[in-house]
C-alpha cells in the first residue's frame, strides 16, 4: 500500500483549491502544507477548519480562500462539525432527497484545536468511525494567539506561555504529546504523519486517507517561521531537517500496520536542527544530549514497530 | 384523523421529531432529557424513522454536531437540559449567527452546584441571548405541537428554535394528548432546501473571520432578520391552529376578563396557577393569569396590551439573577417601563430545583403583593422568594 505512488511531478494539479493571496506570514509552512493537501483533496470535497492561523489567514471577511465548500464554527469542535455533515450526507442519500456524488468530508485543525481543546471531539469522532481525513497542521504551538505553548510543542522549545526564565531556564518542561499514536490507539483504519517539505509523500498520503473507508488521521508537520525564530526562507529546510534528525520521522500505520516512509539509516544530530530556531537558544548541552537520546529512543521504537529491528 | 394517546412528555417530543422526518438527530443523555434520546435511539433502531443517529461524546459536539448537519441540509434535532445547555453554551450561538434552523428542545433543569437533576428555570435564563426563537410549554400536548411548529417556524425564517419543556413535571408524566395523524404533521411541516449548503458544486465559505469594519453589519443584519421572524411565529400558529384545531400565540391570557390582578409565569407552573385563579375567582376576586409563551423574540407588544387594565402584575420566576432578582420579572418591567400607565410589577422567586409550588402558593403571592401595595412598596425591587424554611 505504502509503497505505490499516487502523484508524480507532472501529473499534479495546477488548480489551487486553496487560493493564492491569503493572509500567512512569508515562509509559512502550515500554508504551504494546507495548498498541497488541498491539491490532493480534488473538488469533490467538505471541508471543516478549526479556529488557528488556517482560518484566520483563509477567511477574512468578504474575502475567502476556498474553491471549495468550507466551514468554520469554532476551536475545539471540529471533528464534532466533520461528523454532522457526514451524518447528513449519509441520511440525505438514503433518503433519496440527495444522489449519492462520493462527496469526501475533511477536517483541519492546529496542534492546539487538536491535541489539546478538540482532542475529545476528535476522540469521539474517530470512535464512533464516521467515514472522514482529519488533518492536524502542527506548527507546535497557538500560533495565531501569540506563540503560546501547546501539548505539542517540543521539550525545551521557548513560547510565551513556556518562557525561559532565572528561575525557570527550559521553556517547554513537558514532552510533546504524540497525537498520531493517540489515533492509532483508536484503531482506525489509516493514520499517517507527513511534512510539506516532502509534497509528493505528503499528497499521497492525503489520497490514501481520503480513499479509505472510516476515519483517516494525518499529522502534519508544519514549521512557522513567526513562532520557531526563525528565517522565513528556511521553512522547507527545517521540514526535511525534523525527519532527518529523527525528531519527526514519517510513517503510516494502515490498519495496525507500521510502515516507515523514508527510512533513515543513520539520523543527524538534532542540534543541526536546532541551530537555525530562536526557540530552542538558550538550551544547554546538557539538555540537548537529553533530547537526543531521547528521539534515538523513540526512532528505535519506531523502527521496531515497523519490524525493522 | 389523530388520537388520543397517554404520553410522557419526552415521547410526545419523540413523536414530534419522528413524524417530522429528522434526517440528523446528535443528542448526549442527561436527567431529565434521557428518556427523549432513548426513545428516538428505540424509534431509529426498530425503522421508525429513518435517520442518523450521532451518539456523541458531549452536548458541546451534539450541538456541533447539528450544526454542520444542518449547514449540509439536514432536518436536525437535538435536546438536552441543565450542565449539558451549559456545556453547549458556546455553540449555541453558531446556528442563530449562521442562519441554520436546528431545533432543540430544554428539558428544564436547575444548575449545579449542589447539584440538582430537579426543574427549575435557571439553564433557560442563562440562554437569552442566544438568538434562538424560544418557547415555553406547559403540557405534554404543548410539548408536542411546539415541536412540530419549531419546525415550520425555523426553517422559513432560517433561525434555530428552542422548545423549553420543564424537566420532571413534563419529560416524565404521562398525560391524555391528542397525536395527529402523521400525514398532517407532514404536510404541515413539508420537506425544505436551505438556500445555501455545504456542496461541492456550488461552494460557499461559512463562518468566516470579521473584523470590526463588518462584525457590526452582520450583528444588525441578523437582529432585523430576527426581528422579523415574530410575524412569521404568528403565521405559524395561526396555521397550525387551523389545521389542528390548536391556537397558541405569543402571550396567552387566563381569565383575564376585568382581572384587577395578573400573575405571569411561563411553563408547566401556568397549569397550577390557573387552578388558583380559579379559586380566587370563585372567592370573588379578579384575579387572572398571563402565560408568557413566547420568550424569544420578545413579545412586547402582546405584553402590553395584556396589562393594559390591570392594576397589578405579580411574576413567578423560576430562576435568580444573583444580585438583580428574577430575570422574567426584570425583563416584563423594562418592557413596560417606557409606558405612561403601567402597573406596578411585583415579583416572586419559587420552584427551584424541583420545590413544588401549590395553589396555596400562588394565593399567598397574590395576597403578599397586595400587602406590598397597601404598604406602599409596589415599587420596590426585591423579589421574595417563597416557601423557604427559614
Ligand atoms: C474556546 C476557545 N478558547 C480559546 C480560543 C483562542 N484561540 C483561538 S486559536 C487558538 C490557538 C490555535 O492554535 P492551534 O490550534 O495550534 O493553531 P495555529 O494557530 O497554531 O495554527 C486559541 C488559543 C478560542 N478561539 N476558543
Ligand atoms: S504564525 Fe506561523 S503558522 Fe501562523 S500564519 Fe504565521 S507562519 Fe503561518
Ligand atoms: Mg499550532
Amino acid at each position: 500500500m505504502s509503497e505505490e505512488i499516487l502523484f508524480i511531478p507532472r501529473e499534479v494539479t495546477t488548480e489551487e483549491n486553496f487560493a493564492p493571496g491569503h493572509r500567512a506570514c512569508i515562509g509559512c509552512g502550515e500554508a504551504l502544507a494546507v495548498r498541497l493537501v488541498c491539491k490532493a483533496l480534488g473538488k469533490n470535497v467538505i471541508i471543516v477548519t478549526a479556529t488557528g492561523c488556517i482560518e484566520i489567514i483563509s477567511s477574512l471577511l468578504p474575502q475567502t480562500s476556498w474553491r471549495v465548500p468550507w466551514i468554520h464554527t469554532l476551536f475545539e469542535n471540529v471533528a464534532a462539525v466533520v461528523s454532522g455533515i457526514e451524518s447528513a450526507y449519509k441520511a440525505r442519500i438514503r433518503k433519496g432527497k440527495i444522489p449519492s456524488k462520493g462527496v469526501k468530508f475533511v477536517g483541519f485543525a492546529g496542534d492546539g484545536g487538536t491535541s489539546d481543546i478538540g482532542i475529545q471531539a476528535l476522540s469521539g469522532a474517530m470512535e464512533r468511525g464516521h467515514d472522514f481525513l482529519y488533518v492536524c497542521f502542527d506548527n507546535e504551538a497557538y500560533m495565531n494567539t501569540g506563540i503560546q505553548r501547546s501539548s505539542a510543542t517540543p521539550y525545551g522549545a521557548w513560547t510565551t506561555t513556556a518562557p525561559v526564565g532565572e528561575k525557570r531556564p527550559l521553556g517547554q518542561m513537558t514532552w510533546k504529546k504524540n497525537m498520531p499514536e493517540i489515533a492509532v490507539a483508536h484503531r482506525i483504519p489509516y493514520v499517517a504523519t507527513a511534512c510539506p517539505s516532502y509534497p509528493f509523500d505528503l499528497m499521497d498520503k492525503v489520497r490514501r486517507g481520503l480513499d479509505m473507508a472510516g476515519p483517516a488521521y494525518i499529522h502534519v508537520f508544519s514549521p512557522c517561521p513567526t513562532g520557531w525564530r526563525c528565517r522565513p526562507d528556511i521553512s522547507v529546510e527545517l521540514g526535511r531537517l525534523a525527519v532527518e534528525t529523527g525528531i519527526f520521522p514519517l510513517y503510516e500505520v494502515v490498519n495496525g500496520e507500521y510502515h516507515l516512509s523514508i527510512d533513515l539509516p543513520e539520523l543527524r544530530p538534532v542540534r543541526e536542527y536546532f541551530k537555525h530556531q530562536g526557540r530552542f537558544r538558550h538550551l544547554s548541552d546538557d539538555v540537548i544530549e537529553e533530547i537526543q537520546a531521547r528521539v534515538e529512543a523513540d526512532y528505535k521504537r519506531l523502527r521496531e514497530k515497523a519490524g525493522l529491528e | 384523523m389523530g388520537r388520543i394517546v397517554g404520553l410522557e412528555g419526552s415521547f410526545a417530543v419523540a413523536e414530534a421529531v419522528r413524524m417530522v422526518n429528522a434526517d440528523v438527530i446528535a443528542a448526549y443523555p442527561i436527567t431529565p432529557q434521557t428518556h427523549i434520546v432513548e426513545r428516538l435511539a428505540e424509534m431509529v433502531a426498530n425503522g421508525e424513522l429513518d435517520a442518523e443517529f450521532i451518539c456523541v461524546e458531549s452536548e458541546h459536539s451534539a450541538m456541533s454536531a447539528c450544526v454542520g448537519a444542518s449547514a449540509a441540509g439536514a432536518r436536525v434535532f437535538t435536546c438536552s437540559a441543565g450542565q449539558g445547555l451549559e456545556l453547549m453554551h458556546e455553540v449555541l450561538y453558531i446556528p442563530s449567527s449562521m442562519r441554520l434552523p436546528v431545533v432543540a428542545v430544554a428539558a428544564n433543569r436547575a444548575l449545579s452546584a449542589p447539584l440538582s437533576v430537579w426543574c427549575d428555570h435557571s439553564d433557560a435564563m442563562s440562554l437569552r441571548d442566544i438568538g434562538w426563537i424560544q418557547m415555553f410549554a406547559e403540557n405534554n400536548q404543548q410539548a408536542f405541537d411546539l415541536t412540530v411548529c419549531a419546525y415550520r417556524m425555523a426553517e422559513e425564517v432560517l433561525f434555530p428554535a428552542m422548545v423549553h419543556i420543564d424537566g420532571f413535571y413534563l419529560s416524565h408524566v404521562i398525560e391524555d394528548m391528542e397525536l395527529p395523524a402523521e400525514e398532517d404533521v407532514r404536510d404541515f411541516i413539508p420537506d425544505y432546501e436551505h438556500p445555501f449548503v455545504l456542496d461541492p458544486d456550488k461552494p460557499v465559505s461559512m463562518g468566516c473571520y470579521a473584523p470590526p469594519f463588518i462584525y457590526p453589519e452582520t450583528k444588525k443584519a441578523q437582529e432585523v432578520d430576527f426581528e422579523a421572524t415574530k410575524q412569521k411565529i404568528l403565521k405559524t400558529w395561526e396555521e397550525f391552529g387551523r389545521i389542528f384545531g390548536r391556537y397558541y400565540s405569543p402571550v396567552e391570557l387566563y381569565r383575564m376578563e376585568d382581572a384587577r390582578i395578573a400573575l405571569l409565569v411561563m411553563g408547566s407552573l401556568s397549569e397550577t396557577a390557573m387552578l388558583a385563579v380559579d379559586e380566587m375567582r370563585d372567592a370573588g376576586e379578579a384575579v387572572g393569569l398571563i402565560r408568557l409563551r413566547l420568550w424569544r423574540p420578545f413579545p412586547f407588544a402582546e405584553l402590553r396590551a395584556a396589562v393594559k387594565d390591570i392594576e397589578l402584575l405579580v411574576v413567578l420566576d423560576r430562576a435568580i439573577s444573583f444580585g438583580m432578582g428574577g430575570p422574567v420579572c426584570s425583563e416584563v418591567r423594562s418592557a413596560l417601563y417606557n409606558l405612561v400607565e403601567r402597573p406596578p410589577v411585583i415579583g416572586f422567586i419559587g420552584g427551584l430545583g424541583g420545590r413544588d409550588i401549590s395553589v396555596a402558593e400562588f394565593r399567598y403571592m397574590i395576597k403578599r403583593a397586595r400587602e406590598r401595595v397597601n404598604a406602599g412598596e409596589e415599587r420596590e425591587d426585591k423579589p421574595e422568594l417563597i416557601g423557604i424554611r427559614e
